[in-house]
């Protein structure tokens, strides 16, 4: 077992992990952060998407041993303790970017990552980007301009809805 | 000026609140006290006898609860099959015992062999490996073709061969087509492969069972998108619990796409595994173990032939089908390439006389069920690629050999036996023509060519039948079930609603889309009422949500009973303002006296129902909650034209979507985003099978694509913006709602157009290619190109 200390959201947790505990499961099992989706085990799917030390990661790909001192973040810690939801997360739903739910929480936290870096992305730029995250309810088409409309671009030129 | 809220409003989707925040409630983030987590030992090989099972040192391993094999469920029910369909002979299917756990035999990859109970994954798996077992290998049955040849190795041995039914349809019209096919002007034919896929919702399965000895209740939490099917089969069927005995839960389950309607070997394994241990044993499954054992898609193998007169029109359709049944009848299997196929078979055309045969075969490969559309898509692609090969033959345009034998006239009793109610496939082909702006396409190509690409137009039709079904129709063709469904409106005495379905909401946006209805109907505001799905112990009963059957037969049965809401709510309006029940009218959530300026509110009626003070006790019960089932008259016919426009890199053999566009008549719609939504991904995923994904075995049965490695899913990189259109609606004509269902048809409608726009592409490019099997992935068209 090893003893970690790490911020989650904004919140400091000490815990004791076995070294082969991936930072998935410490989230979903120890923590109880069931936002974090597991939706394959050779890391394609990016339903696990997480921010650590401010960069998107995929939480099958790192052991929660690693994350000692790390600060990381996850969907839980997206909207604003009062609840209101983060300008991405807002244009999700504007924009009707999930159906099922449960890629998205790995999708918005790539587009926070994305966002960050990359303020004005092309559409191009979106699907590139979004090669690590699969969806299979819709077609990405709502996804991608949800993000787009999220970095403050005019989409009502998009089709539909 | 869209309406904001109602019916044809786009209001935001509820639901996503929750998804957005993390707050979902998927059943892998249900854990109870004290749940132990099964492992499933699952044969590595396609066939062979288990010479040997030892499991006492692997019991002995830390943290094991228990392993189960086989024999502990000798006396345990077969997993069952709910569609019997009767071969051409008038013979019943054959009909295989299909075990929870292996007994003597495995016969696929994945095929579960033993079940180990421990008090962590890890520690099950870890037991696993200490299982000594002995698999005497025997030949794999792959092919379907060399399956049905004599000498043959057996999927089942005591079923003599691998036929599981030949049917043929409409027989009596065989002759007759054979007839035509000899006499005509031209005959096209064309033989392909309706490509295997996994339908892959993001979600993998995952299973929950729960025994409490206090009351001898059994709770299983599932990943299902029809919880009471699941209650019914499982129950009744398999380990012989009655249904008050037994409460099914499927709380948020992330996206189904078919493959989650069937009742699997996994759900009654922990439900019987938390009895027998006395502890909640739960299962979640790996994304390699979703390959080989979540039901497959498609997998036939077809022989098309399509005659013209002279002048073009169809005269005659033959259709000759191998459908993969896989290893076990799947829940509904025997259904996908019988009456969910051939019946489809007039396409959106009056070719009067149509005959197809199909021979479903046992293969050592995972059961194939309904994906997306199930039997609709493997119909559609065949049509609309002989169509459109029969037209380069004739050297006509597509577009126009469609046009003229189109169906125009309703409703139309095809010889397939389906009657469609209502239609206008010459509207959604005008509209597709605006939207896709066809007239542009010689442009568009000149300048794809300038850059040493070729590009390709690809147009198809479609139609399908949705919303499943009247009952009495296809208890006829062998279904084991009725397909009505229900609905409780349970008024509170605040005027608040809830609206228990059962229907089950899995990316549907149910939570939003029904209330639209139900507030409709009665003035009130959406946000007071709310719908619950998904839990056999709070709603009546429901067959579930597949086959676009949601708002069609369920949504059906909610207007029924609001309907008697507002029936007894006019009586109790009646008697606040003592006037007579046929002069009150109901308007924006206001009870009124018809020519006067009397008015209750609904809230002072729904109090009333609940504090009846004041109120007929000699003529109605308190109370206000009403239930409705309902089954449909008829299917509903969803219909459209779709085209697609595709550049090819002639050196690497690489297709780009260029364009995709669909014109879709859905009759009314209630929640045009959600129904936007429904298209793009069904498109997404019909891409996907035109030009990506393949579920591949090798001769031995060897399962090839079974991780996101090996199985190529379409990402956001592989496809385009879609431009999709709704407004051609001819309405259902025998729901109340007047909707016919959208969720299947862009999987579909684009298949076609997809190939179709590829083999224009191609043969622009001088290439001489008149058909390729999909899917079109950049190898397989380079040497489509090259031979």
């Amino acid at each position: 077992m090893v003893e970690v200390t790490l911020k989650v959201n904004g919140k400091s947790v000490t815990k004791s992990v076995k070294g082969n505990t991936l930072m998935t499961e410490f989230l979903r099992d120890e923590l109880r952060l069931t936002g974090t989706h597991v939706g394959c085990d050779t890391s394609q799917c990016g339903a696990c998407v997480i921010h650590v030390n401010g960069e998107a990661v995929k939480g099958c790909t790192m052991f929660a041993a690693e994350a000692d001192g790390a600060e990381v973040a996850t969907i839980e810690g997206m909207a604003s303790p009062d609840g209101t939801l983060s300008v991405i997360q807002q244009a999700f739903q504007d924009h009707h970017g999930l159906q099922c739910g449960f890629c998205t929480p790995g999708m918005v936290m790539s587009a926070a990552a994305l966002l960050k870096d990359n303020p004005k992305p092309t559409e191009a730029e979106v699907r590139d980007y979004l090669e690590g995250n699969l969806c299979r309810c819709t077609g990405y088409h709502n996804i991608v301009k949800a993000i787009m409309a999220a970095s403050g671009q005019d989409v009502s030129s998009i089709a539909a809805e | 000026m869209p309406k904001d809220h109602g019916i044809g409003a786009s209001p935001k989707r509820r639901e996503d609140v929750r998804f957005l925040t993390g707050a979902g409630n998927y059943t892998d983030d249900i854990n109870v006290y004290g749940q132990a987590y099964v492992h499933f030992l699952r044969s590595d090989v396609a066939h062979g006898k288990i010479t040997k099972i030892d499991t006492s040192a692997a019991a002995d391993m830390p943290g094991v609860v228990r392993i189960f094999t086989g024999a502990d469920f000798e006396g345990v029910g077969s997993i069952p099959c709910g569609w019997q369909v009767t071969d051409l002979h008038g013979e019943p299917m054959k009909e295989p015992a299909h075990p929870v756990l292996a007994q003597g035999k495995v016969r696929h990859v994945g095929d579960p062999i033993a079940a180990i109970v421990a008090d962590s994954l890890e520690e099950a798996r870890n037991a696993a490996e200490a299982i000594e077992l002995d698999i005497e290998e025997l030949p794999a049955v792959v092919d379907m073709k060399a399956a049905l040849a004599d000498g043959s190795a057996l999927v089942h041995d005591d079923l003599g061969d691998n036929l599981c039914y030949e049917w043929g349809f409409v027989e009596d019209n065989r002759a007759a087509v054979d007839e035509a096919i000899k006499n005509a002007a031209h005959v096209t034919t064309l033989e392909l492969r309706n490509n295997r896929l996994v339908a892959n919702p993001m979600e993998p399965r995952v299973a929950l069972g729960e025994y409490s000895r206090a009351n001898d209740h059994s709770t299983l939490h599932t990943t299902s998108q029809n919880p009471h099917v699941i209650r019914l089969l499982m129950g009744a069927f398999v380990l012989g619990i009655p249904e008050h005995k037994l409460t099914v839960i499927a709380p948020d389950v992330g996206g189904g796409f078919g493959t989650k309607i069937f009742h699997y070997a996994e759900e009654a394994f922990v439900t019987f595994a938390s009895k027998a241990c006395n502890r909640p044993v739960k299962w979640t499954a790996s994304r390699s173990e979703a390959f080989m054992s979540d039901a497959h898609g498609r997998d036939h193998v077809t022989k098309i032939e399509l005659a013209l007169d002279a002048d073009n029109n169809f005269t005659a359709l033959r259709c000759d089908t191998y459908a993969n049944m896989g290893a076990y009848l799947s829940t509904f299997a025997s259904s996908v390439p019988t009456w969910l196929h051939g019946t489809l078979l007039a396409g959106n055309y009056k070719t009067p006389l149509v005959y197809t045969n199909v021979k479903a075969v046992f293969t050592n490969t995972v059961p194939v069920d309904a994906y997306r559309g199930a039997g609709r898509p493997e119909a559609t692609f065949q049509i609309e690629r002989v169509v459109d090969k029969a037209a380069r033959e004739l050297g006509v345009d597509p577009i126009a050999l469609r046009r003229q034998n189109f169906i125009s006239e309703f409703p139309y009793a095809t010889p397939v036996a389906v009657e469609y109610d209502t239609g206008d496939y010459v509207a959604t082909m005008d509209k597709l023509e605006e939207i896709a702006d066809l007239s542009g396409f010689a442009a568009r190509r000149a300048e794809s060519e300038k850059n040493g690409k070729l590009r390709g137009l690809g147009v198809n039709c479609y139609i399908e039948a949705c919303g499943i079904a009247p009952s009495n129709l296809v208890g006829q063709l062998g279904a084991r079930a009725g397909l009505y469904d229900a609905a409780t409106v349970r008024v509170n005495a605040t005027g608040s609603i809830s609206v228990m379905v059962g229907a089950h909401s899995h990316g549907q946006g149910h939570e939003t889309a029904f209330p639209q209805v139900v507030a409709e109907m009665l003035g009130i505001d959406e946000s007071m009422v709310e719908i619950v799905h998904g839990d056999t112990s709070k709603v009546p009963f429901g067959m579930g949500t597949y086959g676009s059957r949601s708002l069609a037969v369920c949504g059906s049965a909610m207007v029924r009973a609001t309907e008697k809401i507002i029936n007894k709510a006019k009586k109790i309006a009646a008697h606040l303002m003592e006037a007579s029940d046929a002069d009150i009218e109901l308007k924006d959530g206001q009870f009124s006296v018809a020519g006067t300026d009397k008015s209750v509110a609904w809230g002072d009626v729904t109090l009333a129902a609940y504090v009846p003070h004041n109120y007929p006790l000699e003529d109605i019960e308190p109370g206000l909650e009403e239930t409705a089932f309902y089954d449909p008259a008829n299917f509903t016919y969803p219909s459209g034209a779709y085209a697609c426009e595709v550049e090819l890199d002639p050196d690497t053999g690489k297709v780009t979507i260029e364009r995709f566009s669909a014109a879709d008549d859905f009759g009314n719609v209630v929640n045009p985003m959600i129904v936007e939504g429904q298209v793009h991904g069904g498109i997404g995923q019909g891409v996907g099978q035109a030009l990506l994904e393949n579920a591949a075995y090798d001769e031995n049965g060897q399962l090839l694509s079974a991780s996101y490695m090996d199985y190529a899913m379409p990402r956001a990189d592989d496809l385009p913006f879609y431009t999709v259109d709704h407004s051609c609606q001819t309405p259902c004509t025998h729901n109340p709602l007047g909707v016919k269902g959208c969720g299947e048809a862009g999987a579909i409608g684009s298949p076609p157009s997809v190939i179709n726009a590829v083999i224009d592409a191609m043969q622009s490019g001088g290439f001489k290619v008149d058909h390729m099997d999909m899917p079109a992935s950049p190898g397989r068209v380079w040497a489509a190109m090259h031979g």
